[in-house]
């Protein structure tokens, strides 16, 4: 870069004192903390997960098999690749809706109740109108997924402008309100299948299912159009972040939100927009599952993918095109758990601690950093800052 | 205690901080290490503290050669640093404070808080510290708080004290304070480090002068026959002229005007408490004051940023109050805000996005919602060259500039629009000298293209240097309005204090 730069300064230049720890970790742009970090943090994670399969009684053979499975499952057939991309789907979406409310400052925990209601919204569409077109059902339906994530975005994002009440209490509590409400609404005659007594809603028409685009291949490929729609997504919201206006407003706000109020911003309204947009993202996902994979909704259909969608924007370094990278490898990772569990019978279990790890060291960089002796920002900070006494 | 540094060098990839450093602090004087930003004076007082270890060079401590590993070292040799952002609890009181890491405890690890109280009465009864133990911090003003931050080094046995910046945050008042303080402690036999780019306090305090520059000593002067210019010229490089040129001013119409404007704060009590004034176009108007008595707020409530309680502010005549930030700038007002870090810009963005900060969403920096890169690439490569941004990468963040060039920036945001009515809030505070000349040179060119300038500053040589009319702010009210020309700084202190009226 310039070499005017004192020590003192550099320091700033790679910890900019006007964002907080969590911003600097989902938004870092410097190639080492984007790249190497995630990359070693996956390595050891699976380092790791030897060591966890042979405490547990295997030998080192057993677990190497055990991770040959999981590449096979993952990557090794194109069914395995369309396990690993319909599992991506859902956490492409989520992920993005996490990483878009991380670059203008605010943590969307509220994914998984946003894809609960966008779900429900879609399945609505889904299964009342008939006789429709596909062309026009399936985008009312995912359409009416959009709008009801937008919807539950839009109550923690107006309590934040208005009250200041913190987006990471409400969306938590508003999970919890979806979950119920769903339990609630599949149990009454709108949404309930005729002649259950369980909470299962009605099937979605045929019009209104996103199509597995590779079924006429093999019926099993699995991997249906709702993929388009999540990379259509990240573009999206590669463009609206770095292209336009509003993203501008919103990366200043994330960044700094008493320098974007001085530069007439409106903070209230980014926080309020952020949240629905993030809302209608994390409502595509659940909207995606229904109208693709599941066909109906049945309670705590999202199966967490809100949450996971908080990992994979983390690991993602909250960049979209990071966040797809993430959610395939989340994909595969969970994809090839099936086949681990199956013909290494490897639990599936280890799966969920090998993510745990991965997000673990992406969230603690000074550790991988300290591992692999790298010299990092990270580490120096640590040192400048240890002398306070 | 006498201390020496031979040959210091230290390198950091692509920078060399220090090069070939040698000087010496005798004891029981005061030596001023003056410089800009980057010249190299953070890096040698972290050598000095122990927290970095130069590549070459020695220090050498009453003759004796010192080796830091860790700062615990640099301590023990008797090096004590006062730093500039102070490392207090604001929740423990003094005594707790200065006793932290080094607490006389009894058996069983329990704080002896009688014993650390008087331990703290005696040493600022010894050096005429008059602090309250028990006081806590965060009720204590900043003066106070730095007289802590004093206590804590000598308690721990310094012999030689290091002071980095530390007039930066203290009223003039306090500064007076501090200066005896520091007399106090010359008297006693401590060797004092005196980091500054204040010139005028160099000369004032200090016995020796060392003046760094890119990392190298390029000269000491005597303080008893050097110049501020002479000292600036040899900081900078270059002859600096400390004296702004301008002639008088032409006021014309009246440009801002404020009429019985008062702000609240939270619990309803007046910060602003009914401002009458006027700014004309062609004139600057200097408001002076101590921090923190309501100048911050004149600006916000201008700006739209804070809500008006009562009053009326127009410009040109037009109502303002009760306009958003966005209108007002649109309506004409430019804003050079005092915390150019938190305020004025954003470190993570690109100095290309910093530049268009407040006008991204006008023509031609963006059609609709679409920003156009180009458009906005090109007015940001010609505002850096314009306003001698260095380096003039439009492509690197914000806060890899220094000080000095960041402000830049911001003046060639603000100053490249044209408007009726300019703002500046602390246009040069801790800045450098080449940038200060420049900054103030910009100033005055705007008024005599006929803008109308509010200049707030707390430096009254800032506020003399650049004002043609003098408002005194003091408890949130406008004590005097003076005619530069017919007053002196003696008597705007006073006002400033609340002493004269």
């Amino acid at each position: 870069m310039n070499k005017n730069l004192t020590a003192e300064e550099k320091n700033e230049l790679v910890n900019p004192k006007d964002r907080g720890f969590t911003q600097r970790l989902a938004t870092a742009t410097d190639w080492r903390t984007a790249l190497l970090i995630p990359a070693l943090a996956v390595l050891t994670a699976l380092i790791i997960g030897v060591v966890i399969i042979m405490v547990t009684g295997s030998s080192f053979s057993d677990a190497m098999e055990a991770y040959k499975a999981l590449l096979q499952g993952s990557v090794g057939s194109l069914r395995a690749i369309s396990e690993t991309l319909t599992a991506a789907t859902p956490l492409i979406l989520s992920g993005l809706s996490v990483a878009l409310a991380f670059r203008a400052g605010l943590f969307n925990i509220g994914g998984e109740g946003q894809a609960l209601i966008g779900g429900m919204f879609a399945v609505w569409v889904g299964f009342s109108i008939t006789g429709l077109p596909i062309y026009v059902h399936l985008p009312l339906a995912v359409l009416a997924g959009i709008v009801g994530g937008a919807i539950y975005g839009f109550i923690p994002g107006i309590l934040k402008a208005k009250t200041g009440a913190h987006e990471v209490i409400t969306t938590i509590m508003l999970n919890y309100i979806a979950l119920r409400l769903v339990d609630y609404f599949l149990k009454t005659s709108i949404f309930q299948r005729e002649g259950r007594n369980d909470p299962v809603s009605k099937n979605v028409e045929a019009t209104a299912e996103l199509p597995a685009f590779l079924s006429s291949v093999d019926p099993a490929l699995r991997v249906h159009a709702g993929l388009f729609v999540a990379l259509a997504a990240a573009f999206f919201i590669y463009w609206l972040l770095f292209r336009t206006t509003i993203g501008f407003e919103f990366r200043a706000v994330g960044a700094n939100p008493s320098a974007a109020r001085y530069a007439g911003i409106s903070v209230t309204r980014v926080y309020i927009l952020v949240m629905m947009i993030a809302g209608a993202l994390a409502g595509t996902a659940g909207a995606g599952q229904v109208l693709g994979v599941l066909g109906r909704a049945t309670p705590g259909f999202t199966a967490d993918l809100g949450f996971d969608g908080i990992a994979v924007a983390l690991l993602g370094r909250s960049n979209p095109w990071g966040v797809v990278a993430a959610a395939i490898l989340f994909g595969g990772l969970r994809a090839g758990g099936q086949q681990m569990q199956v013909s290494a019978n490897v639990g599936i279990d280890l799966i969920a601690v090998i993510q745990g790890l991965i997000i673990m060291f992406v969230a603690a960089p000074a550790l991988i950093a300290a591992i692999y002796r790298l010299k990092t920002p990270v580490a120096s900070t640590q040192i400048s800052k240890g002398w306070a006494s | 205690m006498e201390l020496e540094l031979r040959g210091i060098t230290k390198r950091f990839p692509g920078v060399l901080a220090n090069d070939d450093v040698s000087l010496t602090a005798r004891s029981g004087k005061v030596l001023a290490l003056i410089g800009e930003n980057g010249a190299g004076k953070s890096t040698l007082m972290n050598i000095l503290s122990g927290i970095y270890r130069p590549d070459s060079g020695e220090i050498i401590i009453d003759g004796k050669l010192q080796h830091f590993a860790d700062p615990g070292d640099a301590i023990k040799a008797g090096i004590g640093m006062v730093h500039q952002h102070f490392m207090l609890v604001p929740v423990f009181t003094v005594a707790e404070n200065v006793v932290l890491g080094v607490e006389p405890t009894f058996a069983g690890n329990i704080l002896n808080r009688k014993k650390a109280n008087k331990e703290v009465e005696e040493i600022s009864r010894k050096y005429g510290l008059a602090v309250d133990p028990k006081a806590l911090i965060e009720n204590l003003p900043v003066g106070l708080q730095q007289r802590v931050e004093i206590i804590k080094v000598l308690l721990r046995g310094a012999k030689i004290l290091v002071f980095d910046e530390p007039t930066a945050v203290l009223t003039p008042q306090e500064v007076t304070e501090f200066f005896g303080i520091v007399e106090e402690l010359k008297s006693r036999g401590s060797t004092i480090i005196f980091i500054t780019h204040k010139l005028k306090e160099a000369l004032a305090i200090a016995d020796d002068i060392t003046v760094l520059r890119g990392g190298k000593v390029v000269g000491n002067a005597d303080p008893k026959t050097a110049t501020q210019e002479e000292l600036a010229s040899m900081m900078v490089g270059r002859d600096i002229d400390l004296t702004v040129k301008k002639t008088k001013a032409n006021p014309g119409e009246v440009v801002l005007d404020m009429a019985g404007v008062s702000v609240m704060d939270d619990y309803g009590r007046p910060i602003l408490d009914s401002i009458d004034m006027q700014v004309r176009s062609g004139e600057i108007v200097g408001v002076a004051g101590i921090q923190g008595n309501g100048q911050t707020e004149l600006v916000e409530v201008i700006t739209g940023l804070i809500p008006l309680a009562s009053g009326a502010i127009r410009l040109k005549g037009q109502d303002m109050a009760g306009s958003s930030p966005r209108d007002i700038h649109k309506d004409g007002v430019a804003h050079v805000p005092e915390d150019r870090n938190h305020m004025g810009m954003i470190g993570s963005f690109t100095l290309a996005e910093n530049l268009v900060l407040d006008s991204y969403y006008e023509k031609p920096f963006s059609k609709g919602i679409r920003m156009q890169r180009q458009a906005i690439d090109e007015a940001a490569r010609v505002l850096v060259k314009d306003y001698d941004v260095r380096p003039p990468h439009i492509e690197n963040t914000g806060g890899a500039l220094s000080g000095g060039n960041a402000q830049k920036m911001i003046v060639a945001r603000e100053f490249s629009r044209d408007v009726p009515l300019v703002l500046c809030a602390q246009p040069t505070r801790g800045i450098d000298v080449g940038s200060i000349e420049y900054i103030h040179e910009q100033i005055v060119r705007k008024r005599d293209e006929g803008v109308a300038i509010l200049v707030v500053s707390t430096e009254l040589d800032e506020i003399f240097a650049l004002a043609d009319r003098i408002l005194v702010m003091f408890d949130g009210r406008i004590v005097a309005e003076l005619n530069t020309s017919e007053t002196s700084p003696t008597e705007v202190g006073l006002y400033m204090a609340g002493q004269a009226a």
